[in-house]
């Protein structure tokens, strides 16, 4: 009974890998394709290690499998924010068709959106 | 059944490479390689289960440590700051 859920779980979790680098390839700046890119991780490859553990159960296969499930729960969120934080502050432009820039306000003087080019 | 997974890993492997290869700005390529480092501990892991090979799934916990290490550090080389900052 175990085992097909197992399996239904890796395939969820490849299925989102590859939307996630369809996603990479198809917006338009950094920071949409760094959002739809962090789903290849949270859904993506931590799917794939529980389907892991429910696969081979509290082997040393599983075990290790849902410690590196909790080693990526804890570093992605935290990399893909210090990765955002550093290209607003690098400089690159927002998409032009962004409605508001909060931080840019803020932090930076001014928004950070691009302009329409004519 | 482990060909087709792969195969599919494999061309999500490569749509990272394209973007490394394409990308207009330095954070697009940063971002290309984290998501790429995080594939890759996908694939030693599926690895290890169809191969049936227990260490694989320590490297798989080691990649994913050294990608969060490298993707820290390109961040902090975007924000022009020092490493030991």
């Amino acid at each position: 009974m175990i085992s097909p859920i197992g399996w239904i779980i890796i395939w969820i979790g490849i299925f989102f890998d590859i939307l996630g680098t369809v996603g990479l390839v198809r917006f338009p700046d950094v920071y949409n394709r760094l959002q739809a890119s962090t789903k290849c991780v949270t859904l993506g490859t931590l799917g794939i290690m529980i389907g892991i553990f429910l696969l081979r159960g509290f082997s040393p296969m599983g075990i290790k499998a849902l410690i590196c499930g909790a080693f990526l729960l804890l570093t992605s969120p935290v990399a893909a924010h210090a990765l955002m934080k550093g290209s607003l502050h690098f400089g690159t432009k927002l998409w032009k068709g962004t409605v508001v820039d909060k931080y840019g306000e803020e932090k930076l003087g001014g928004e950070q959106i691009e302009k329409e080019s004519k | 059944m482990s060909s087709i997974i792969f195969s599919i890993l494999a061309v999500g492997g490569f749509l990272c490479l394209y973007r490394i290869y394409r990308g207009p700005s330095i954070a697009d390529r940063a971002v290309g390689v984290d998501i790429m480092g995080i594939l890759f501990v996908g694939i030693t892991a599926l690895t290890a289960l169809f191969y049936d090979l227990s260490f694989l799934m320590d490297l798989s916990i080691t990649l994913t440590l050294f990608s969060f290490i490298g993707t820290l550090a390109l961040a902090k080389y975007l924000e022009k700051r020092s490493l030991d900052d």
